[in-house]
Formats: structure tokens, C-alpha cells, sequence
């Protein structure tokens, strides 16, 4: 089956993108594809680069990152939500006129549509948030 | 069509459950997760909402949410509980999903 | 493309308190574009998102609740108000915004997107969706 995945909350705040994280992981596990994970609202915190966790804790970012990477994943930062809360890739550094940018390995911003498309495309879509 | 419908959040903090059981048909499926798993346990102010709900609706709870916050011993009789691979096939046994924040 | 599905938005929180509220409005407004079925719940808080009268200047926030009105012409009428949580706050559908939008089936006849129902008819309603997206 293939899934789309909506996460709506930031890394370590809430338990959203931990679940998100264990519910995706194990979805590849037992064989489905995963055909996007749309991060909205401050779900978008989810990627950023400069994140230190402590080194006994899971790193949430870093582990989107390597499932991304392992699984050939599609994980979409919305870019209004982004916008809002900072999180910026070379792109929108150049269109807004920021001296950086922030976007971790993995992640690409992109447009609302690409949700709606993710609920289109997809056999289920979960939402995790709070 | 079948719907699972997952609650996340604690009974004690917000009324997603209580809107989510006013909500849901016969015949849907119940899924708590995360600090919605204290819905499961015996002897609270909620326990009985669920009783009420298991009548016409079959509940599951996250086992790995459960054993994190440490009230195994605590669950109700009757509610099935799951792991994360478990959660995944409900999803896909069920036509549609719906989140209770 | 693939068949048209049933998207269900479910609003049940408080505006301005929190984001959720405005930014599930503008997922709803791109989502337009998409020509899918679409319908709009509002429950527990979320009914305080349709009231008229607002006033954000003390605040210092944007009031978007206007864009409610421009709803009817991007095609989305299906929006369901749940009676319980209208009465539970002290609300009537007088209270709420009045949202229309304009039949060309019907000579362009305008009509009432908001419909009060009860729980177990909104329940049914939610019975039906493809998608549920929860903000």
C-alpha cells in the first residue's frame, strides 16, 4: 500500500514526529511505500541542520535524514510554514534575502499543493499532530 | 467504509477523546496513542466512556506507549493492544484514517 | 488523473490562540485547485473560528476569518457546523459568519454553505471521507 504522511508538530516539543518517525519506519519494514511526508505548521522544525540534542537522546532530525536517504524518501517542508518559522533551503535564502540557510539533508520545501497531492496519490494518509 | 480513528491526547488534558467517541460510528475503529494510551486504564473518570465505547467499537491502545509511561498493569480488560507494525495494519485494514488531535 | 476524492478538513480549534486555524484555511484555499470533493467540519472550538465580529487590532494579528466569505467561490459549500459544540458555547447560527455561494445549476441562486448538524449526522458525514486532514 502507499502512504502519505502529514506531520504536524516540531522535534522534541511533541511526540508527533517521533511517531510519525516509528510509524513510517515501520510501514517500509512490512513492505508499503511511502509516497510523501508533508511537514506542516511548526512540523516544519522538523528541517533544520543546526540541531545539538544531547548525544544520549535520539536525534530526530538526523533520523528523518537517514530514513530519507536509506528509502529514497520525499519529505516536503511546506514553504509558507516555513517561511513563517524559518526554516530556509538556498532557494528561499536568495528569494527573501536571508544570509543562510538551514535545511537539513533530505528535506525539500516546497507548496500546499504537494500535501493535497500526497492525499491524492496515496491509498491512506495519517496525520500525526497535537 | 471503515474508519480508524486515533487519539493522541491524554483524556485528562483534552476532549479530543470525548469528541472523537460523540463522533465515531458503529462499527469504526479506536486507536490511542501516545498520552491518549491513559484512556486504557482501569478505575479513572474515563474508564467507563470506554467501556461504553467498546460496546460498538473496537479499541486498541500502542503497546510501546503503553510500557514507556509504565501502567502495563494498569490497562483495562479488552482492549487489544499493538505495536507500531500492528498500527500499520489497522491503517491498512480500514478504509480511511482520521487523527484526533 | 486519478478519481476524485472526498477530503474532509476537521477545524476544532480556537483562532489565534493557536496557528492551526489560519493555516489549515490556506491548505483548504490551495487545495481548492485541486477539484477534489470537499468538505469542511467545525467542532469543539473550532466553531469560534466562524463568528462574527472580530476584532484583532489589540492583538496585534492579522484577522483572516473574512476569507471565510470568499469559501463559496472557490466551490467549497459543504461546510458543517456541529450543533452540540454550538450549544455547549452558549452559540446559535446567528452568531456564526454567514457564508454563501452562488448555484449555476440553479441561475446562480445563492445559498447557505453552513449547515448546523448534529453529532450523529456529522458523524455519518465523517463516515464518508476518503481523507480526513486534522490541524
Amino acid at each position: 500500500m502507499k502512504f502519505s504522511i502529514q506531520v504536524n508538530e516540531g522535534p522534541y516539543q511533541h511526540q508527533a514526529s517521533d511517531t510519525a518517525y516509528m510509524f513510517t519506519k515501520a510501514a517500509l519494514e512490512a513492505g508499503h511505500e511511502i509516497f510523501r511526508v508533508f511537514f506542516y505548521h511548526d512540523g516544519v522544525n522538523n528541517g533544520t541542520r543546526y540541531t545539538s540534542p544531547p548525544q544520549d537522546d535520539r536525534n530526530v532530525v538526523n533520523r528523518w535524514s537517514e530514513l530519507s536517504e536509506a528509502h529514497d524518501l520525499d519529505l516536503v517542508i511546506c514553504v509558507a510554514a516555513a517561511q513563517r518559522r524559518g526554516i530556509v533551503d538556498e532557494g528561499e535564502q536568495e528569494r527573501n534575502g536571508k544570509d543562510g540557510n538551514n535545511i537539513a539533508s533530505g528535506f525539500r520545501i516546497s507548496g500546499l499543493g504537494q500535501l493535497i497531492e500526497a492525499g491524492i496519490q496515496a491509498d491512506r494518509l495519517v496525520v500525526f499532530g497535537d | 467504509m471503515t474508519m480508524l480513528h486515533t487519539v493522541n491526547k491524554s483524556p485528562f488534558e483534552k476532549e479530543s477523546l470525548s469528541t472523537c467517541l460523540r463522533l465515531s460510528e458503529d462499527g469504526s475503529s479506536i486507536l490511542l496513542i501516545e498520552d491518549a494510551i491513559y484512556a486504557a486504564l482501569e478505575g479513572t473518570t474515563t474508564s467507563d466512556s470506554i467501556k461504553n465505547a467498546m460496546k460498538t467499537r473496537k479499541v486498541y491502545a500502542l503497546q510501546d506507549d503503553i510500557n514507556a509511561r509504565g501502567v502495563q498493569d494498569k490497562v483495562m480488560d479488552g482492549i487489544e493492544q499493538v505495536d507500531y507494525a500492528g498500527f500499520v495494519n489497522l491503517v491498512t485494514e480500514h478504509d480511511t484514517v482520521q487523527s484526533w488531535v | 488523473m486519478s478519481e476524485v476524492k472526498k477530503f474532509l478538513y476537521v477545524n476544532r480549534r480556537a483562532p489565534y490562540g493557536t496557528i492551526y486555524a489560519w493555516e489549515s484555511l490556506e491548505v483548504v484555499l490551495i487545495g481548492a485547485a485541486f477539484d477534489q470533493d470537499v468538505t469542511l467540519a467545525f467542532v469543539d472550538d473550532g466553531v469560534f473560528q466562524l463568528t462574527k465580529g472580530h476584532d484583532t487590532a489589540g492583538i496585534g494579528m492579522k484577522n483572516f476569518t473574512p476569507t471565510y466569505a470568499a469559501l463559496g467561490d472557490y466551490d467549497i459549500n459543504k461546510i458543517y457546523v456541529e450543533k452540540e459544540s454550538l450549544e455547549a458555547r452558549g452559540l446559535t447560527i446567528d452568531d456564526l459568519q454567514h457564508l454563501v455561494w452562488e448555484d449555476e445549476d440553479e441561475d446562480w441562486a445563492e445559498k447557505d454553505s453552513i449547515k448546523v448538524v448534529s453529532a450523529s449526522e456529522l458523524a455519518e458525514i465523517m463516515g464518508q471521507q476518503d481523507i480526513v486532514l486534522s490541524f
